[in-house]
Parts: C-alpha cells; sequence; structure tokens
C-alpha cells in the first residue's frame, strides 16, 4: 500500500458521503450557509407577512436594488480574494458617477463619457495596485488613499447633484423586459453578465487561479506565477467595477451626487464575507457573493416592508457578519489542523 | 547632525514646520495670537482646540496598532458615547446642571469602555483579523447610536456641557488641556511602566511574547479598551462642539484620519514599536494641513484629494523598496565618486 492511499484512507476514516464532501468542499459551507440564510429569510418573511413577500415583482426588485451593489461585490471579491482589500469602491462609485453626468450635461456624447469614466476608475484601481504591490504598502492604507482621492475628485467634478438628461442613460433603468409579473432592467442584465464574467475568470481562467493561489500563499511566485501582474490587476478590476457601478447608479438615480456611496464599501465587505469568502484571503466564489447581496438586499426589504428604522439595519448587517466570521474562523481553524 | 536627521521623529516635525512656515509666509495672521478678555486666539490656538477629537482617537489608534491590530470602531464609539450623554442630559430636568452632566459624562464613557471591551474580546479571545472584529461594532454602532437618539438628532443647551469644547482655562481651550493630560496619562503608563516594551512585544510576535510569559491576551484586550474609552470622550466633544448628537455625522471618517496621523507619526501599520510623539505630532499636521486647505479657499469637501496625495507621498517615502533603490543609488554614486579619485592622481 503506498503513503497516499495510506493517508487517504486515515483521513478518510468515518467515510461517507457527507464527510468526504465536506473534507473535499470545507470551502463551500460559508457560501451554503449563506444561500440556507437566504431561503430562510425569504421563508420567514413570506410567513412573517402573510404571502406578500415572495411575489415576481419584489424578486425581480432585489436584482434591480442592488445591482450597482453586485457590480462592487464581484470586484471586491477578486481583491479579497488575495488576500487585500479595497475601501476606494464607494467613492470610485460616486467619483465616476458625478464625473459621467457632468460630462453629460456638457454635451459629450455617451460613447466618450462611459469609457472615460471606466478608465478613471481603472486608474485610481491602478494607483492602489501599483502602491500595494511596489511600494509594499498594505492594501487598506492604499485603498484608503483611493478612497480619499475618488471622494475628493467628486466633490471636485461638482459640490451639488446633476441631473441626468439623457435618454440612454437613462433607459438602462426605465427599459423594463416583462415576463408576466418578473421583470429585468438593462442595469440588472448588466450586473448579471458582470457576475457571470467574474465567475468564469475567477474559476476557469489561469488569472482566476493565480488570483486564489496568491491569496493561498503569497509567496505564488515560487512557482511561477504572475503575481505582480495579478494583484496589480485585482485592484483595476475593482476600479473598473466602481467605473460601472457608478454607471448603474446614475442610471437607477437618475442623477449624479457626490455623495453618493459613503459607507458603501462596507457594505460591499460585508456581503463578499456573508456570501463566503474569506477575508484572509484564497477561498470563496464569485457566485457567493452574489448571494451574499442578496441577503443583503432581502433584510433591506424586509426592514422596509416591517416599517422599522433604518438603524436596525446596521444592527443586523453587523450581527450577520459577525456569525459569518465565526463560521469561517472555525472553518479556517479546522482545515489548518488537518494539513 | 546626522543623529538628527536619523531620528524617527524628524521627517514629521520637520514636515509640521514646514507647514506652519509656509502658513506664516503665505498668510501673516497665520502665526499671530492675540489676547482679549484673558483669552488667547488666533489660528494656531485653533488647531489646538480643534485637534483635540482626533487626538485622543489617535492615540488609542496607537496603542492597539501596536499590538498589530486595528481600530474601524472609533467614529461609531463616538457617535454611541455622544447619544448617550446628550440623551441623559436632554432627559434631566435640569440641563444647566454641574451634577447631571457629570453623570452624563461618566456613563457614556462607561458604555464606550463596553464597547472596547467587546472588541476585545472579538480580537483576543475569539482571535478574529482586528479589521473585521471591529468592522462589525463600525457598521453596528451606528445603528446603536440611532436606536439611543430615537432617530432624531437630540440638541441640548447645557453650558458645563459646552464648556468642555468651548470652554477656556488659564488662556488657553479647556480641549487642548484635555488632550495634553490624555497623551500625558497615555505616556506614563506605557513608557515609565513595562507596559509599553511588553505591548511592542505583542504587536513585534505575539506567538513568541506568549511563550516568554507576556499576557499578551489581557494586553490586546486592554488596548482596545483604552481605544474606546479615548474615543467616547472624543465623542463628547465633538457633540459637545455642535450642541448635538449626530449619529450620522459624529466623527465620519475619523478612524481614516486617525489611522493616517499615526502612520504619518512614524508608527508602522505592522505593529511593534510605536511612538506616541510622532502620533501627536501626526495629528497637528493633518489639522494644519486642514486648516491651510480651508484657507486656500478649497471647499472642505475637496480636502481629500489633498489628503490623497499626502498618504500616498507618505507612504511612498515609507516604503522599503525606496529605500533600497536610494541605497541603491548612493551607492553607486559613491562608487563613482571614489572611481573619480582613483583616476586623479594618475592623470
Amino acid at each position: 500500500m503506498t503513503t497516499v492511499e495510506k493517508a487517504a484512507e486515515v483521513r478518510g476514516q468515518a467515510s461517507g458521503p457527507y464527510r468526504v464532501f465536506m473534507s473535499r468542499r470545507a470551502s463551500l459551507l460559508p457560501t451554503l450557509t449563506a444561500v440556507a440564510i437566504l431561503i430562510l429569510l425569504f421563508i420567514g418573511a413570506e410567513i412573517f407577512l402573510r404571502g406578500d413577500f415572495i411575489t415576481p415583482r419584489n424578486i425581480s426588485a432585489l436584482l434591480l436594488d442592488n445591482a450597482y451593489l453586485l457590480i462592487l461585490a464581484v470586484g471586491m471579491t477578486f481583491v479579497i480574494m488575495t488576500g487585500g482589500i479595497d475601501l476606494s469602491v464607494g467613492s470610485v462609485m460616486a467619483f465616476t458617477g458625478i464625473w459621467l453626468a457632468s460630462l453629460l450635461e456638457a454635451g459629450t456624447s455617451l460613447a466618450i463619457a462611459i469609457p472615460a469614466v471606466m478608465v478613471g476608475g481603472a486608474l485610481v484601481g491602478l494607483l492602489i495596485g501599483i502602491l500595494v504591490q511596489f511600494f509594499d504598502v498594505q492594501p487598506f492604507i492604499a485603498s484608503l488613499a483611493g478612497l480619499f482621492l475618488a471622494r475628493g475628485l467628486a466633490y471636485v467634478v461638482s459640490l451639488n447633484s446633476i441631473l441626468v438628461e439623457n435618454d440612454a442613460v437613462l433607459s438602462l433603468q426605465s427599459t423594463r423586459f416583462q415576463i408576466g409579473d418578473w421583470y429585468i432592467t438593462p442595469t440588472g442584465i448588466l450586473a448579471l453578465v458582470v457576475t457571470l464574467i467574474g465567475t468564469y475568470v475567477m474559476q476557469y481562467t489561469r488569472f482566476g487561479r493565480t488570483t486564489y493561489a496568491i491569496g493561498g500563499n503569497p509567496q505564488a511566485s515560487l512557482m511561477g506565477l504572475k503575481v505582480a501582474r495579478t494583484t496589480v490587476s485585482v485592484y483595476v478590476i475593482s476600479g473598473v467595477c466602481g467605473g460601472l457601478a457608478g454607471l448603474v447608479l446614475t442610471a437607477y438615480s437618475g442623477a449624479g451626487y457626490p455623495r453618493n456611496g459613503i459607507g458603501t464599501e462596507l457594505d460591499v465587505i460585508a456581503a463578499v464575507v456573508i456570501g463566503g469568502t474569506v477575508l484572509t484571503g484564497g477561498r470563496g466564489y464569485v457566485l457567493g457573493s452574489m448571494v451574499g447581496v442578496f441577503v443583503y438586499g432581502t433584510i433591506k426589504t424586509i426592514i422596509s416592508f416591517m416599517g422599522a428604522e433604518q438603524s436596525w439595519m446596521q444592527i443586523i448587517i453587523g450581527a450577520l457578519l459577525l456569525l459569518f466570521i465565526v463560521v469561517q474562523r472555525a472553518i479556517v481553524a479546522r482545515s489548518v489542523r488537518r494539513t | 547632525m546626522r543623529t538628527v536627521i536619523k531620528h524617527r521623529l524628524f521627517w514629521p516635525v520637520a514636515m509640521l514646520i514646514l507647514l506652519i512656515v509656509i502658513n506664516t509666509v503665505a498668510r501673516s495672521q497665520f502665526a499671530s495670537i492675540t489676547i482679549r478678555d484673558g483669552r488667547l486666539y488666533g489660528a494656531l490656538i485653533d488647531i489646538l482646540r480643534q485637534s483635540a477629537p482626533l487626538m485622543l482617537v489617535a492615540l488609542g489608534m496607537t496603542i492597539v496598532i501596536a499590538t498589530r491590530g486595528i481600530d474601524l470602531s472609533v467614529g461609531a464609539v463616538m457617535a454611541v458615547s455622544g447619544a448617550v450623554a446628550l440623551t441623559i442630559i436632554d432627559g434631566s430636568t435640569d440641563p444647566n446642571q454641574l451634577g447631571v452632566v457629570v453623570l452624563a459624562v461618566v456613563v457614556a464613557i462607561l458604555v464606550s469602555l463596553l464597547l472596547g471591551v467587546w472588541n476585545g474580546f472579538l480580537v483576543s479571545v475569539l482571535g478574529i483579523q482586528p479589521i473585521i472584529a471591529t468592522l462589525v461594532l463600525m457598521l453596528a454602532g451606528r445603528g446603536v447610536a440611532l436606536l439611543i437618539t430615537e432617530g432624531f438628532i437630540t440638541t441640548v443647551n447645557s453650558t458645563p456641557f459646552e464648556y468642555i469644547s468651548t470652554g477656556y482655562l488659564l488662556l488657553l481651550p479647556f480641549a487642548f488641556f484635555i488632550w495634553v493630560a490624555a497623551v500625558a496619562a497615555v505616556g506614563l503608563i506605557e513608557r515609565r511602566s513595562a507596559l509599553g516594551v511588553l505591548t511592542e512585544a505583542v504587536g513585534i510576535n505575539p506567538e513568541a511574547s506568549r511563550l516568554a510569559g507576556v499576557r499578551s491576551r489581557g494586553i490586546i484586550w486592554s488596548a482596545y479598551a483604552a481605544s474606546a474609552i479615548l474615543s467616547g470622550v472624543a465623542g463628547l466633544i465633538y457633540a459637545s462642539n455642535i450642541k448635538a448628537a449626530d449619529a450620522n455625522a459624529a466623527g465620519q471618517f475619523i478612524e481614516l484620519y486617525a489611522i493616517l496621523a499615526v502612520v504619518v507619526g512614524g508608527t508602522s501599520l505592522m505593529g511593534g514599536k510605536f511612538s506616541i510623539a510622532g502620533t501627536v505630532v501626526g495629528v497637528l499636521i493633518i489639522q494644519t494641513l486642514e486648516s491651510s486647505i480651508l484657507f486656500l479657499g478649497v471647499s472642505p469637501a475637496q480636502s481629500p484629494v489633498f489628503f490623497a496625495l499626502v498618504v500616498v507621498l507618505v507612504v511612498i517615502i515609507q516604503s522599503p523598496t525606496l529605500h533600497r533603490y536610494a541605497r541603491r543609488l548612493t551607492r553607486s554614486a559613491r562608487q563613482a565618486s571614489e572611481h573619480a579619485s582613483d583616476l586623479e592622481p594618475t592623470g
């Protein structure tokens, strides 16, 4: 009997489909917990609100209202997967949103304005990535600089909100593709497409595997992986997602506003963590972050249905975050013990 | 000269002096201090007064960062502390009574302590990463503050409470004395006892210091408690300044400015060695910078761009990559000059 077989036998002492699944897919557990919580939330709300909650209209609205959050969460998942963090996303969203509105107000065509704000978001991400990778700045501090920069730039563009009267941008929000009571807007489709691309890149490309590897161990360059390029890229991706979210939010609210997205970075981080991505990096799923965003959005909807104060939202999200961190902590501790 | 430049406070102090010189040249009234009714007035005095909340928060942050942690919840603790104090004062029959204000202050600080104990529990007992552990309270804390004020901005008119931030004592603002006392207290406790050294030991290597018999759990726990108490006092000063408890605006972004002040002051975010004097200088730099930006006629809302540039500049100057590069550059320059002098006699 070879040592490999022996080791496998020792590990699988109490075999059985459950144990085998758990030992091989332990990193799925937080995400599955998030799915379970999402289902429980739906059932609970349905019972509590006497059958008024699970309606096509509500579920469609869930995607619509949280489209910008979903886009940000996809970008954030890449950053957190490398063990980093990006605090700048809310400010980047505000900056790109108000810049887009002001460009359109000045009569710039969409074909120029949209790429311009995307590049703006990407540049903030590039700055953070370069600081992190080439100057050994902690991601927290580097993205803090990005937060300040983008927030300040948003106010430089305009101190007040700017109405958007461009029909193409507004139609991103107002167009509804309907099947019965179900509907989806172009912003929702955009968010789903971003999620799918994110999932594909993370799971099926060399870039995605490098991202996982860096979070697992930053010394991955020893194995010939392109750590520097990937680390800078994840922040650029997050910046571009910030730009997209700015576009979506501008379409959603019909205006650019420099105070948009204050504290959104925390909501995004909370959603990603609730979705099962471990903050130390290396474990998690883009689709998990989507579940996290839906959990976040559902709680928000339930609270507004119940007419409770917004303060409860913050408290509940804080409590959920705590729950998930403790679950993750237990899982990481177990897998460390096993290896 | 060499030892002066090598001192770790050299760059922060040089930066502060440079800022003050630039300001004095740009506007002559900056350095002028006038006495009216036995009180000192002037831009510099304003900086000393306005820096009080940030100073207290940054002081606590320094200790937490020294243990290799970070406390994101300081702003939320400020909001809770202000909400508790103002709710007590608002609910009393006579807001101008000194006893009521003292009670409110004491209760607010105790509640802050409780929040700090919670943070410390998550970090030191459950072993959760500090960023995340304090993120929980950062999110939930403002909700708690809103619950306490029942969603409103509680305002009061209480002379003793307003004294905390706007009062004067012996020529100088009372708030200035609060932060000087806090700096002195923390400095004495950390540097005149072994606590400071033990804190640095925990920050440099938690596992090794635990094996060496340092009670790292208690030290980390008390760091978060201290940070919360200082933030609580900062929240009281903030609330006293605006005569209101604003759960959303109180201490917004202060965690970022506090971390910035600590880093500018030369304490590494990697934990370990910390400098209280450095943090004091860091806070004064930020406050002076803020005052200069306002003077330039830039809207306060746009000032983050300047702070972003300062952060980028500071972290690049501190980065090991740049130091390595600079060393290589000076070495090759020296070699080149030695080479040249070698050639000279023969030529």
